[in-house]
């Protein structure tokens, strides 16, 4: 039977940077939890000759020639930067000083 | 538990056995990113080529660049692969400011291309074959630069900026299987793989594979296991080695460090480390605390390439002939030994060679120029012998000179400096400086007899049977003549003034 458990919500968190606290986790692992059993029923009728489907049309090889389009300026590209410098998107410190 | 006091490198493959795992990422050559019509032009300013898509703006969709697929296909089949008949791109998670999308898209359990190998050739000729474990399709990150801390680390640093020009330019990650039985030989392997990889690359014509300009990228990973155990030990992983000495150097290193933390009963910590160009050692970076959870899932935006059997077998056919064995072909044409090769190779010689030959020159002749005169001065000015302001057509031109009798190898060096100094092609400069071979017999015989008269018991030696003092009669003709005239004639004429059979 597939499920979640609240160590594995709590992870997912912490990879997705989301900060939640414990009666949070409590409640989104009790509700993920169901949603991934409801989802889980597909399973019931999907039978082996039914391959996953990770796309919903049946294409493939849909590409582009290698040319050049216009890109943005570099004003437009930063236009919504909370911060900048040198034309260069800025962030904040990545690693600590250890 | 820092071991500073390494093992000598013997010493350490007396007990152990090295693997190594080679991962290259190869910057793809193509005018527009993997995913969108953005340019790839190197040194443009800052963010002017990103858009919506390589930004990770909401609602953009990517695109795959068509030549982007071929040249990993070209990649697939020159490594023996199998090209895969249906495969995905997928999301690999991960946050870092380097991708401004918090995902790279990549290939995670369906590579285009998978099960190839390389067989390269050591430098004393052994072959030695190293298993391709599969090649797939990604995209690079964004560049960027560190501020505040000291010498643009990242360590210590109060903020960063992006670039993300480079974010979206398509790469070819190949990555061997588990290369074992090298020994002694696995730094030697690893900088012939990386070298011969490059060269093929560079045959494809699917990127310039510029090591020193990021164009091609190699992670070293190597453990080490007590020599006739079956099990692999713990592995390093050193990033971003970016040169084929330092290939070399990294496994080396990394070998010698690994046999004295292993000595001194210690454990190897699986661990990224960071190699230093300047004294050839590594140092420990991001310690891998739990496996890396990148949470791959399938790219809902693109759609899955399924590449025809016609298309693979119509890509195969325009794989150029293998740089190894077009070196063993090149180097019997032009009768030349292992080592000598190897220093063509080393000096970036050989296209050079090749079109001096086709040029119309004697490949001896054509070896002789780039090798000697012209490889010095490539050296003086820091220079790739390519980037010389003399190419192979004139090069060849200089030796037909030399062929005709028009020009001696003196003449010839001059003239070959005239070029070089920018005073026009091998004919400008022969009639600019007045290089002409004296070829007037009168004047000629007047030289010479001037020279025997000068060098009387020289004379009478020669006249005596002792034909190889000629030499010392020829060099002062040269020197009458500043050089100008055809030595072999010189000789002729000088016996037979003195009666002498050459």
């Amino acid at each position: 039977m597939p499920g979640i458990s609240r160590e594995e919500v709590a992870h997912l968190a912490r990879l997705a940077r989301l900060e939640l606290k414990a009666e949070e986790l409590d409640h989104f692992a009790a509700q993920l939890d169901d949603i991934i059993g409801a989802v889980a029923t597909v399973s019931d009728v999907a039978a082996e000759d039914v391959p996953p489907t990770s796309h919903p049309l049946p294409l493939t090889n849909v590409m582009r020639p290698d040319e050049v389009r216009p890109s943005l300026t570099p004003e437009q590209a930063l236009s919504g930067a909370p911060a900048q410098e040198q034309q260069r998107f800025k962030v904040p410190q990545i690693l600590g000083e250890d | 538990m820092t071991v500073t006091e390494l093992v000598p490198y013997e010493d350490a493959l007396a007990t152990y056995d090295p693997v190594m795992g080679l991962e290259v990422h190869v910057e793809l050559g193509t005018a527009t990113k993997m995913f969108c019509g953005c340019s790839t032009t190197l040194g443009q300013g800052a963010n002017s080529q990103t858009c919506p898509t390589c930004l990770g703006l909401p609602g953009a969709l990517p695109v795959v660049n068509a030549v982007g697929v071929e040249s990993a296909i070209r990649i697939g089949l020159a490594l023996n692969c199998e090209i895969a008949e249906w495969c995905r791109f997928a999301r690999k998670n991960y946050f870092y400011p380097d991708m401004p999308k918090n995902f790279q898209t990549s290939q995670y359990d369906e590579p285009i291309a998978f099960g190839g190998h390389l067989d390269v050739q050591l430098e004393d000729g052994e072959i030695f074959r190293v298993e391709i474990e599969r090649a797939h399709m990604e995209e690079d990150t964004g560049k960027s630069t560190h501020i505040g801390g000291a010498t643009g680390r990242i360590h210590g640093a109060s903020h960063s900026l992006l670039d993300y020009n480079r974010a979206g330019i398509p790469l070819i990650e190949i990555v061997t299987k588990p290369i074992e039985g090298a020994g002694e030989r696995a730094p030697e392997v690893a900088k012939a793989y990386v070298a011969e990889l490059r060269e093929l690359i560079k045959a494809l014509g699917v990127s310039e594979a510029r090591m020193e300009m990021g164009q091609m990228r190699c992670d070293v990973n190597l453990s080490l296991r007590p020599k006739g155990r079956k099990a692999f030990g713990t592995r390093s992983e050193t990033k971003n080695v970016n040169s084929l000495r330092s290939v070399e150097r990294a496994a080396r290193f990394e070998v010698q460090r690994h046999a004295a933390v292993l000595d001194a009963g210690e454990t190897i910590i699986q661990e990224t480390r960071h190699f230093h160009e300047e004294n050839g050692t590594t140092t420990s970076g991001r310690v891998k605390e739990e496996a890396e959870d990148y949470r791959y899932f399938p790219e809902p935006d693109l759609v899955p390439v399924a590449p025809s059997r016609e298309w693979v077998e119509e890509l195969r056919a325009t794989l150029p002939e293998l740089p190894r064995l077009r070196r063993n072909r090149l180097r019997e044409e032009w009768g030349i030994s292992q080592h000598e090769m190897q220093s063509v190779l080393n000096a970036g010689a050989v296209d050079l060679i090749v079109a001096t030959v086709e040029a119309g020159a004697p490949a001896d002749q054509a070896r002789k120029w780039w090798m000697g005169e012209l490889a010095r001065r490539a050296n003086e000015s820091g220079t790739d012998l390519a980037e010389l302001p003399i190419g192979p057509e004139e090069v060849a031109r200089v030796c037909a000179l030399v062929e005709e009798g028009s020009l001696n190898d003196k003449l010839a060096r001059q003239t070959i400096e005239g070029v070089l100094d920018g005073e026009g092609s091998p004919d400008d400069v022969v009639e600019k400086r007045g290089l002409k071979v004296v070829s007037d017999e009168g004047a000629l015989g007047t030289a010479v007899d001037e020279a025997i008269a000068g060098n009387a018991a020289i004379a009478e030696k020669i006249r005596g049977g002792k034909v190889q003092a000629a030499g010392a009669l020829v060099g002062a003709v040269m020197k009458a003549t500043r050089g100008q005239a055809d030595a072999a004639r010189v000789r002729e004429l000088i016996l037979e003034k003195l009666g002498v059979e050459g």
